[in-house]
């Protein structure tokens, strides 16, 4: 089989290929989203860590 | 005994849950990546062709495990669902609710990869058929427990009325497997699980069973994510999650 017949699916490639990209663009997703929201919250935390940290120095002064 | 009761109080535990997934993250996204690789090599490359629908049937390899996962995801659902209600574990509703949207997701996948499979075989996208129609209603009932979670502002309330929901709705997943042996239609009938042994010639059967296994693995992946952050927005104010940020300020 070479490479073009192995694309070709045999005259079902649109087919085939649309279910395969679609998973993988599915599988990314699902992947990446919780990731970046996970980085996210780390940032916030920080910032809310920080105010709390400022709010305590000014109020000893 | 004593090391499960240990192990199964540390998952019980938000801040233990964090640690472990930690390092589980890892693992399960290095297992489902290399088995995904090879099922579809072996899927699309090394397996046969069907005498019968030629090349077209190499959808089956995303199709399958997509529609095994989106019931497996709904039976892992409705049982924490279920130890929530009775139990009130902690972690328990939060792989309830962190089950729901992978969920969605793969049961849209298996939808639309049938429906691209069901053009070229049966010359049509979609079709009012048991198995296809209690495949949709699978995908209404997740939407419809993220909708009602979401609807609550108080977390409690949130979690047991989408948990209800969910227990209810588990009758659909027997409707589903066997919608295709109760009714005449037009999907094919079961060549994997079946009484008698799979039907499948074995240089067809393995890429599947492999990508079956590799598409559970991501499953847990995507839940150790999202329940990872999960629990720190539910623990927001407590003082572990502060350490979160020491810790990762250390390694950087």
């Amino acid at each position: 089989m070479n490479v073009s017949e192995f694309f070709a699916m045999g005259g079902y490639a649109e087919y085939v290929w649309s279910s395969w990209l679609l998973t993988l663009l599915v599988l990314a997703w699902n992947v990446l989203a919780p990731q970046r929201k996970h980085q996210k919250l780390l940032e916030q935390l920080e910032v809310q860590t920080k105010r709390e940290q400022l709010k305590n120095s000014t109020h000893k002064t | 005994m004593n090391v499960f009761l240990k192990f199964y109080h540390r998952l019980g535990s938000p801040r233990e849950f964090y640690k472990i997934s930690g390092t589980l993250i890892p693992w399960f996204g290095s297992i489902s990546l290399i088995l995904i690789l090879l099922g579809s090599y072996l899927g699309l490359v090394v397996a046969p062709a069907d005498y019968q629908q030629g090349e077209s049937y190499r959808i089956i390899y995303v199709h399958v495990p997509s529609a095994w996962l989106s019931m497996f995801i709904y039976a892992v659902l409705a049982v924490s669902a279920m130890i929530g209600l009775i139990w009130r574990m902690k972690m328990a509703f939060v792989v309830m609710i962190c089950s729901a949207a992978p969920g969605a997701w793969f049961t849209l996948l298996a939808l639309i990869t049938g429906s691209l499979w069901g053009k070229p075989m049966w010359g049509t996208w979609w079709e009012w058929d048991a198995r296809l129609t209690s495949e949709l209603l699978l995908l209404f009932l997740y939407i419809g427990i993220i909708a009602l979670y979401n609807s609550f502002d108080e977390r409690h309330l949130a979690e047991k009325s989408a948990a209800i929901l969910a227990v209810v709705g588990v009758v659909n997943l027997p409707i589903i497997h066997y919608s295709v042996e109760w009714w005449n239609t037009l999907h094919q009938g079961s060549t994997v699980i079946r009484s008698d042994g799979p039907s499948m010639d074995v240089r067809m059967l393995w890429p599947l069973l492999i990508m079956a296994v590799g598409f559970n693995f991501y499953y847990g992946l995507v839940l150790l994510l999202r329940a990872r952050n999960q629990v720190v927005i539910q623990e927001f104010r407590n003082s572990w999650v502060r350490e979160l940020l020491v810790n990762k300020g250390e390694r950087s």
